[in-house]
Order: C-alpha cells, then structure tokens, then sequence
C-alpha cells in the first residue's frame, strides 16, 4: 500500500435506480477510490442533511430494500473496491441481524458502519459480526467523552469513524477544525485507522485531512453530482471525476 | 396534597423495571454518537434536579400558580347515558394554561434547561400543543425556541402556528419525507446535534432516546398522582378503569403510572384508528405495529418489510405518530394495560357528543379516549366508575371539526343540487 490516506465514496443503493447508483459506486471506484460505502436507504435519516436525504427519499419511495443493496455489495467487490454498507440500525434489525451478517459476508462485503447504534447497544450485532468475520465501524464525535471515546474504538472492527463535526452530512464551505485535535485523541487510545467524514467536497479539503487522517470519507459531494447529473451517465461521469480529483487530493496530504 | 412527592419518584415505576431507560427489551438510546454526551448531561441535571427540593418546588409553584393545577374531575353526568349508565369521570387536563397536559412537562423541561445554562430551546409538534406549550414557557423563562412542525400539520393546526409566534417562537415548517409529526422529530435531532452547545431539546411525549420516556413520565405523573387522589376522595374507592388516548402515550402514562400498583384497576390507551385498521390508513402502533427502533428507541412503530417507516394517518395530528413510548411497548407486552384503536368517524362522534351533553369542546385526541370510554362502560355497565384523561381542549380542532362536520351536511345538500341541476353549477 502506497503511504497515503485512503479515499471512501458513500453512495445510497437506489438512487436515480438500483442500476444506476450500482454503476455509480462502481464509477467512484473506476475514479481511483478504495472504499465504497454503500448506503441502505431508510424512511429517517436522523445523521443526514438535505442533499443525502433527498436521494434517499427516492430510494425508500421506490422500495429499495436489503436485497438490492447486496446486489450492490457484489457489484462494488467485482469493481476491485472494498465494498461496506452503512446502516441505520431498523432497515437491519428488520432483515435480522444474523441473516444480515452472513448475507453480507457471502456478497463480498467486508462490514457495516452503523450511526444511530453505539456499541452500548451493539451486542446482538457485534456477536454476529464477529461470527460472520465482518468488520463493524462506530462513530465517535467531537463531544465523546475519553472514556466513551476509548469503550467505541475498542468495540470497532477494521476502523473508526470519526465525525468530524457536531452536526449531519453535508458539503460545507470548510473542513472543520477540531477533526485533528478528535483524531489525535483516537490516535493515542486505538491502533485502529481513522476514518474522516462529514463536510469534505473538494480535492483541497481532501487533501488537507489526508495530512492528518487514515481515510477521507466523501458522501453528499457524490451525491450532488449525481442529483446534478442530466441523467445517469452524465451522473456516473460526474461522480467519476470527482473520485478522480479527490483520489489526487488524497495522494498531495497538504 | 404536598408539593415535593409529585416529582419525587424513582425509575422505577413499580412495574419491576430497573434498568434506566429500559422498559423489558424497549427503550434504550439508539442515536448517532453526537448526541450522547447530551443526553447524558440532560439524564444527570434530571437526575440531580429530582433530588433537590429547590427544584421541586419551584417546578410545583409554576404549576400551581401558572398553570393552574390541580387541575379538576368533573362527572360528565349527561355523558353517562351514552356509556351504558356508567359513571365517567374527566381528568381536566384541558384547563391547564395553554390548553393540555403538555404544559406539565415543558415546565419541568424548561426549568431544567436554565439548570443546565443553555439560553435555546427546541421542540417537534404535531397537533401543536406541545410547540405552544414550549413557546409559552420559553418567553416566560426567557429562552429563544425554535419549534418544528411538519407543514402538513401547520396547515391542519394554523391557529397553533399563530398562537407560538405570537409567543416569539420560531416556528419551522418541515417538507421532507411526510410532513408530520415523525419528520418533525427528525428535524429537530438534526438542530440539537449541530446546536447542542446552547440548545436543549424539550421532547414532547414519552417517546425518544433514554432519559426522554423516563423524565417525560415523571413530568406528567402529576395528572394520575393528583386524580388517584381525587377519586379516593370523592367517591370512596378507585376507578374501575382509566382510559386515555395514546399518540407518543405521555398524557396515557402521566394517568396510568399512579395506577399501575392498582392490579384491579383496568388501565386503556386508545390509538387513532384513522380510517380503520383494514384500510392500512391509520396510526394504530400498539394495535399493528412491529418491535423495532425510531427515533431513538426501541418500540413498536409501523413498518414496512424494508423496516421503513410507515407514514399514519388520523384526523388528529397529535395522535398522528408511527411510533409509540416505550413503556407503553412494555405494558401491552405484559398485558399490564391493554391498546385499542378508534376509528376517525367514532372520535368525531365523541368529541360532538361531549360538546353537546357536557360543554366541553375536547381535543381531537381526547375525543379517542372518550370514544373508548363509551365502548368500555356499555361493556362494565352503570356501577362501573371510569376515569377518564381529558388531555386537551378543541379550540385548536374548530376549523378540523366545522369541516368535518359541514362537509358531512353539505354532501347531502351538494348530491340534491347535483341531482335537479348539474349544468347550472
Ligand atoms: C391534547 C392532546 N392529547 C394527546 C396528545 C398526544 O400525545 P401523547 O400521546 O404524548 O399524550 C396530544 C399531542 O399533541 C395533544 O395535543
């Protein structure tokens, strides 16, 4: 692996379509990112901003549902990126969590981030991560406390996820600056990588928090592209070049 | 009736659960890491507030001498006559000072937000009430609040929408997914998670993450506690049943709580059967929901095969809700207390109905728990003696209830007309 952050595209299964948002995931992928973080869509998405929210709102509208987002799941392993579905927490529950934790072991899937469960919640789903050999990602958050902070990297599986601001998903005119200070505390208490999210947009923005992160996570800037895109060619194009000036970004670590 | 043993009272409700925030397998805190810490800061200031009587009794003074509590029981004589000859019996929570039960848990909410120095408040509503509550007690405690309502609700409740920006409020429509109540709450997590530093989140209903079902009961036990009271005193013994409407259930557990040691007391929440169970229109949760998690907890909520949320329908917006508190999961599992639902038609005909016997205009949601009542006392007939949460009045359901109602006269005159002239219309 070359000495550089890695650079992860969340996209939700189902927006415009299944097909479409799969051949998306896939584009992210072709552009150079190494992770694709498969979003299932649900009715409340509590963490979301507007943009994330009105994609998703046509995926639940249109039924999308698990079986599709294992389809995805396929799709991205075959693309060569590691594919890893976020979640809420019901959309799993209601598919059954074991059922769950083996059919997305058996599509290639390497784990699940799932942001309204923390690990105080988590060990149904942790057992059955651990029986599937899947990794689970939790979120910690600028306002975690030391202990809250070392008790969830402890509980993750293959990374963390760092939230890197008080607030939901959305593009934001700047990075915020109190992700280095909650990366260098994750740092200090876990030999887990470090993943990024919330707000970055541009190759700049990430290549700044590739200075100082494992992983840069990347979602409501794919997502505009694809609700700009005339039609879903032009969105898997735009989506593709974005991935490509984010995956340069990644590789300056300003 | 002295004022510290009002609040004062334990997690444990006398119903054997002993986890915080846990009512058998519901409740809990199913939310984004960010939240967290403020919802542990909001747990300890309650948790210390409780325990301080200087806390106590200011929050008993504001409902006394701003609210108006105790509130009443009323016989609803006339009424009885409708209900099998039994003897029913209003808990008046429709003349507390904004109009329903909601005001007693904004007032406890608010004290504790300027306990914990934070100058903002938020809130979601539905049929409105809980928004003006939080706005009353914003501008009488000095606290900017912002409250969100989804914009199908600010239609249906416009007058509640007038009532808190006269109050100073700042009322935000919301337009994504259903537009109602479910989308409101989604809103205002949104707010706290990016605001937490300044804003405390002054939740409705019993719903919601640990500590909301916990604290938000204990605000509103105050309405079982006091009419426990009441009917020992007045009648000599305890009711046979108590019976109250259930949205998110606060109002249904602020009566049922004091009664749940009462193993022969028959507790009754009633859910809005919107158009019928059958046409799949409804917000019947407890009745045909599933166990899974919302906002923030587990409970029963209306889903779909995907675990999607199931948009309800009722003609009361505050009953409205796809999910349910917590406890209330836990009380129909233990069969403690048991969940019916009521058709749209059965409410509006109880809410007339006590109009016309009594003179009192009830909330819509009200109307449910006396729609239940009635089936209840023809079924326990004229010895029974029922007890009954009048959660709130319908000035709000005017404009609601003189559609419902003329639009039901007007289909008659409109076919006679349709029939004799079409072409002149
Ligand atoms: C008068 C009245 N009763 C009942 C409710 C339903 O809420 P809950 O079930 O929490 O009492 C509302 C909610 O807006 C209300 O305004």
């Amino acid at each position: 692996m070359e000495n550089r952050a890695a650079l992860i595209s969340y996209l939700p299964v189902g927006y415009p379509t299944v097909e479409a948002s799969i051949e998306a995931m896939v584009a992210t992928a072709g552009g150079g990112v190494d992770v694709v973080e498969i979003g299932v869509p649900y009715s409340d998405p509590g963490m979301d901003g507007p943009t994330i929210q009105q994609a998703v709102d046509v995926a639940v509208r249109a039924g999308v549902g698990m079986r599709d987002v294992l389809r995805a799941v396929e799709g991205v392993a075959e693309s060569g990126a590691v594919p890893v579905v976020m979640s809420y927490w019901n959309p799993i529950e209601r598919y059954g969590v074991d059922r769950f934790a083996r059919d997305l072991a058996a599509a290639g899937g390497a784990g699940a981030i799932t942001p309204d469960l923390i690990p105080d919640e988590a060990s149904e789903w942790i057992a059955a991560a651990d029986r599937a050999d899947l990794d689970r990602v939790f979120l910690v958050a600028p306002s975690s406390t030391d202990v809250r902070l070392a008790m969830t990297a402890s509980a993750c599986r293959g990374f963390v996820y760092a939230a890197s601001t008080m607030g939901v998903t959305g593009a934001r005119a700047e990075v915020s600056s109190v992700a280095p200070a909650l990366v260098a505390r994750v740092r200090a208490i876990s030999g887990l990588p470090v993943a990024v999210g919330l707000g970055v947009s541009t190759g700049a923005q990430a290549a700044e928090v590739a200075g100082y992160a494992d992983a840069v996570i990347v979602g409501s800037a794919f997502v505009r592209a694809l609700l700009d895109g005339r039609d879903p060619a032009a969105g898997a194009r735009a989506v593709q070049s974005l991935a490509a000036e984010l995956a340069v970004g990644v590789r300056q670590r300003s | 009736m002295s004022a510290p043993s009002r609040t004062d009272n334990g997690v444990d409700a006398g119903n054997g659960v002993e986890v915080p925030g846990r009512f058998g397998p519901y409740g809990g805190r199913y939310v984004p890491e960010a939240l967290v810490a403020a919802l542990d800061e909001l747990d300890e200031a309650y948790r210390s507030a409780r325990a301080d009587l200087g806390f106590r009794e200011a929050l008993w003074a504001l409902q006394r001498d701003y609210s108006g509590r105790p509130t009443p029981v009323t016989e609803a004589k006339r009424l009885s006559q409708y209900a099998g000859g039994a003897r029913i019996l209003l808990k008046r929570e429709d003349l507390n000072h904004t109009g329903s039960h909601k005001i007693n848990n904004v007032l406890g909410q608010s004290l504790l937000t300027q306990r914990i120095g934070k100058s903002r408040v938020i809130a979601e509503t539905g049929a409105g009430q809980h928004g003006v509550a939080t706005a009353t007690a914003a501008a009488l405690m000095g606290l900017s609040c912002t409250v969100y309502m989804g914009e199908e609700d600010t239609r249906r409740q416009a007058l509640n929408v007038a009532r808190m920006r006269l109050l100073g409020a700042e009322v935000i429509p919301v337009t994504t997914g259903s537009r109602t109540l479910k989308d409101a709450i989604n809103e205002a997590f949104r707010d706290w998670v990016t605001n937490v530093e300044t804003t405390n989140y002054v939740f409705g209903t019993v719903a919601g993450p640990h500590p909301f079902p916990t604290m938000v009961r204990d605000f509103q036990r105050v309405i079982g506690d006091e009419a426990r009271e009441q009917v020992l005193e007045r009648f000599g013994r305890l009711p046979d049943a108590v019976v109250a409407c259930v949205g998110g259930g606060s109002n249904a557990i602020g009566i049922f709580t004091a009664f749940l040691g009462d193993d022969e007391v028959r507790l009754l929440g009633l859910e809005a059967g919107g158009d019928g169970i059958e046409t799949g229109r409804h917000a019947a949760t407890l009745t045909s929901g599933l166990p899974g998690v919302l906002h923030g907890a587990r409970s029963y909520l209306l889903q779909d095969e995907n675990g999607q949320t199931i948009e309800s329908h009722s003609i009361s917006a505050g009953l409205d809700y796809p999910g349910v508190g917590p406890e209330h999961a836990y009380l129909r599992d233990t069969a403690r207390a048991s969940y019916l639902p009521v058709t749209d038609a059965e409410a509006m005909k109880a809410f007339e109905l006590l109009s016309r016997t009594e003179g009192i205009i009830p909330a819509i949601e009200s109307a449910h728990a006396l729609a239940g009542a009635l089936v209840l006392g023809r079924e326990l007939g004229p010895d029974a003696l029922i007890l009954v949460n009048l959660s709130g009045r319908g000035d709000k359901d005017v404009a609601t209830a003189s559609e419902y109602f003329d639009l039901a006269e007007q289909t008659e005159a409109e076919r006679d007309l349709a029939e004799r002239a079409p072409e002149e219309q």
